[in-house]
């Protein structure tokens, strides 16, 4: 789960990591507000979950509280890849004498929280990444022991020279790895972690990403989730139990299973066609999750034609069509269903579809070939 | 012969008694598999059916009944205690079907395990299978065949797909192995390949692989050092956006790492065969000398 920099902030500054003051806020008359308890220069940034912010006009700066009201207006009418820019965060504008980078992943390979820090921090970490992985420092993390203060001291000595500054970083290092795992996060990053005019070390923006099993089970973090700042079909999903990924295509899909789901987005695009989304349905046969599947799908003005690809092996193919039956009942679905499905109780679940005058097909190829054929009818 | 499970397994699970435990032991007991014993605190001294005794702790299980496996279907909030709990009580195998897991405790996990020589297979998984010998997890006995084909995916329902491709078309299989769709998973691709490489009875292996990681890049670089049995593979997650979780906590491209395109050509390198579709299988074996 992606959470705002305002929340990231609030997180590390509570971890004890010097943060600049600042506030977030709803309305240009807010952002006045703080700008003038502020006083001074101030940065406007948008707080989206998209990448980009800046080059979209999303980050400005203002000189005086009444330019910061004229500027949040129009930061607070953008639309930044698709999500409205509900909120915006309001910070002092500091002179930076220097960038570094400071990040925390949780790591695939190693199996373990790796920190990356960089002396070359900033906007363009990324191409620092790709052109000069040199000047970015790797070190693993053992979960048992934490970072050990000599290792927060190494990365720190990679970052500055001045041994004030090393330990200050080192403090801070070793307070964003607890932060990274009180939250349960995936990724906790401050870029840049800068240097101010009188040589202090400040973190000026973070971003953290939590891991979604974690926020399962805690209710503090879950709270962080901002709806607003998702797409409205995949908050329903989510509510309704079901992995739910929006697309560009017109082919509605309903998967059991999420490696059959994205073989069959594939299979469509294979055949021709557009998949309109990633759903699965999961394990269960509860009829509620198919009725719930077909309300989101159906959501989607340019979906021309739903496909259902079921394979019963723990699901029973059977309770996926009587679901199928029923949803029927309660919604007009208004575009061609191509169902297939095959395994547990199929030759139950072709009964249950015929006795309503619908068929389907025991091929996953064939459907999928047939689903991008009626699409192609529609147009 | 076969990998991980056979005749000899002797298995405990845990959280036999509830919704998912009890009705995968059934199909599990049905299927032929030892199941030796449960687990269940609170419920020790009861019997699962009638017949299979439950224990209070894996530890009690394992004294008990001499279980050398383990099968986990407890919910997320106690899975990974769970996996400490078989890991310490001195079993060799691990199966860990539960999907949810925080990756923060599989990091604490898996030091343990390491330390005790125990493998996990898993989390997220649908468990693994010889058929006619032993089924631990949930993938489905009536889909398989004994054969010869090794299969190792990171899916559940898109293995079964392939499977009963294979099943149907006269390609029995020796072990179907299902690693799991986590970040951070005990088995690998790897170690399932070694695996069918060592196994006199598997004669050519199917790889299941999907978006995320850079596990099949690794596999491949392992096939073409190592594997001299003909492999062919599937990667899902062509159409996938980047930054999207798909399902699978693990079935994510992070910037643009772990792309279906980067896998398929590691594949192609390490002279693996392509599968374009899940169909394909057969015939992309028989194209590798598979009779």
């Amino acid at each position: 789960m992606n959470i705002h920099e305002y929340q990231a902030r609030a997180l590390l500054k509570a971890e004890g990591i010097p943060v600049p003051d600042g506030d977030v806020a709803e309305t240009p008359a807010e952002v006045k507000a703080i700008a003038a308890r502020l006083g001074g220069t101030v940065v406007v940034k948008a707080q989206v979950h998209a990448g980009g912010r800046g080059k979209a006009g999303g980050v400005r700066l203002a000189k005086t509280p009444e330019e910061a009201e004229h500027v949040a207006t129009s930061i607070l009418a953008l639309t930044i890849k698709g999500l409205p820019v509900r909120k915006v965060l309001v910070v002092p504008a500091a002179e930076i004498a220097g960038e570094a980078y400071a990040g925390l992943i949780m790591d695939r390979e190693t199996q373990r929280p790796v920190f990356m820090v960089s002396p070359a921090g900033g906007v363009d970490i990324e191409e620092v990444a790709a052109t000069t992985p040199e000047k970015i420092f790797r070190l693993a993390v053992d979960p048992r022991y934490g970072l050990l203060p000599h290792q927060a001291m190494g990365l720190a000595f990679r970052l500055y020279h001045d041994l004030k500054q090393v330990r200050a970083a080192a403090s801070i290092l070793e307070r964003l790895y607890r932060a990274f795992v009180r939250h349960g996060a995936s990724l906790a990053e401050i870029n840049p972690l800068a240097t101010t005019g009188d040589g202090t070390i400040v973190a000026l923006d973070a971003k953290m990403v939590l891991d979604d099993n974690e926020v399962e089970r805690r209710p503090d973090l879950a709270q962080l989730r901002d709806p607003s700042a998702e797409d409205p079909s995949e908050v329903l999903a989510r509510e309704s139990g079901l992995s739910f990924i929006k697309l560009e295509g017109n082919v509605g899909c309903v998967v059991n299973g999420a490696g059959l789901a994205m073989a069959t987005m594939d299979l469509v695009k294979y055949y021709g066609g557009e998949p309109a989304n990633f759903l699965d349905i999961g394990g269960s046969s509860n009829p509620e999750k198919v009725v719930n599947a077909l309300r989101i799908i159906t959501r989607d003005a340019k979906v021309k034609a739903i496909l259902f690809n079921i394979f019963g092996g723990i699901t029973r193919t059977d309770d996926v069509a009587n679901g199928i039956v029923t949803a029927l009942d309660q919604i007009d679905v208004g575009v061609p269903i191509v169902i297939r499905l095959t395994g547990t109780n199929e030759a139950e679940a072709i009964q249950i579809l015929e006795g309503v005058g619908m068929t389907a097909l025991n091929d996953m190829d064939e459907a999928v070939q047939q689903v991008v054929h009626r699409v192609g009818e529609a147009a | 012969m076969s990998i991980f499970v056979d005749r000899d397994t002797k298995l405990v699970v845990q959280g036999i008694t509830g919704r998912d435990g009890s009705f995968h032991t059934k199909a599990m007991l049905d299927y032929g598999t030892k199941v030796v014993a449960g687990v269940t605190p609170g419920k020790g001294g009861q019997r699962f059916e009638a017949r299979v005794p439950v224990f209070d702790t894996v530890a009690e299980a394992v004294a008990g009944t001499g279980a050398n496996t383990s099968v986990i279907y407890v919910p997320p909030a106690f899975a990974a205690g769970a996996i400490f709990e078989a890991a310490d009580a001195g079993v060799g195998l691990v199966v860990c079907i539960t999907e949810g897991i925080p990756v923060g405790d599989m990091t604490r996990v898996m030091p343990f395990l390491a330390e005790r020589g125990v493998r996990l297979i898993g989390p997220n998984c649908p468990g693994v299978i010889t058929p006619s010998q032993a089924k631990v997890g949930i993938i489905p006995g009536n889909i398989c065949a004994l054969g010869r084909i090794g299969l190792v995916s990171r899916s559940g329902t898109l293995t079964y797909e392939v499977v009963h491709h294979l099943t149907r078309q006269g390609l029995g299989q020796s072990t179907c192995v299902g690693i799991g769709g986590d970040p951070i998973i005990g088995t690998n691709f790897i170690d399932c390949l070694r695996g069918f490489q060592e196994d006199p009875d598997t004669d050519a292996i199917v790889m299941i692989g999907e978006i995320g990681g850079t596990d099949e890049q690794n596999a491949a670089a392992f096939v073409r050092e190592h594997v001299t049995k003909p492999v062919v593979g599937f990667i899902a997650g062509q159409t996938a956006p980047p930054g999207r979780r798909m399902g699978h906590a693990g079935a994510i491209i992070s910037g643009s790492s772990g792309t279906a395109a980067e896998k398929i050509a590691a594949f192609e390198d390490a002279g693996i065969g392509v599968m374009k579709r899940p169909s394909e299988v057969v015939a992309l074996l028989q194209a590798q000398g598979v009779a």
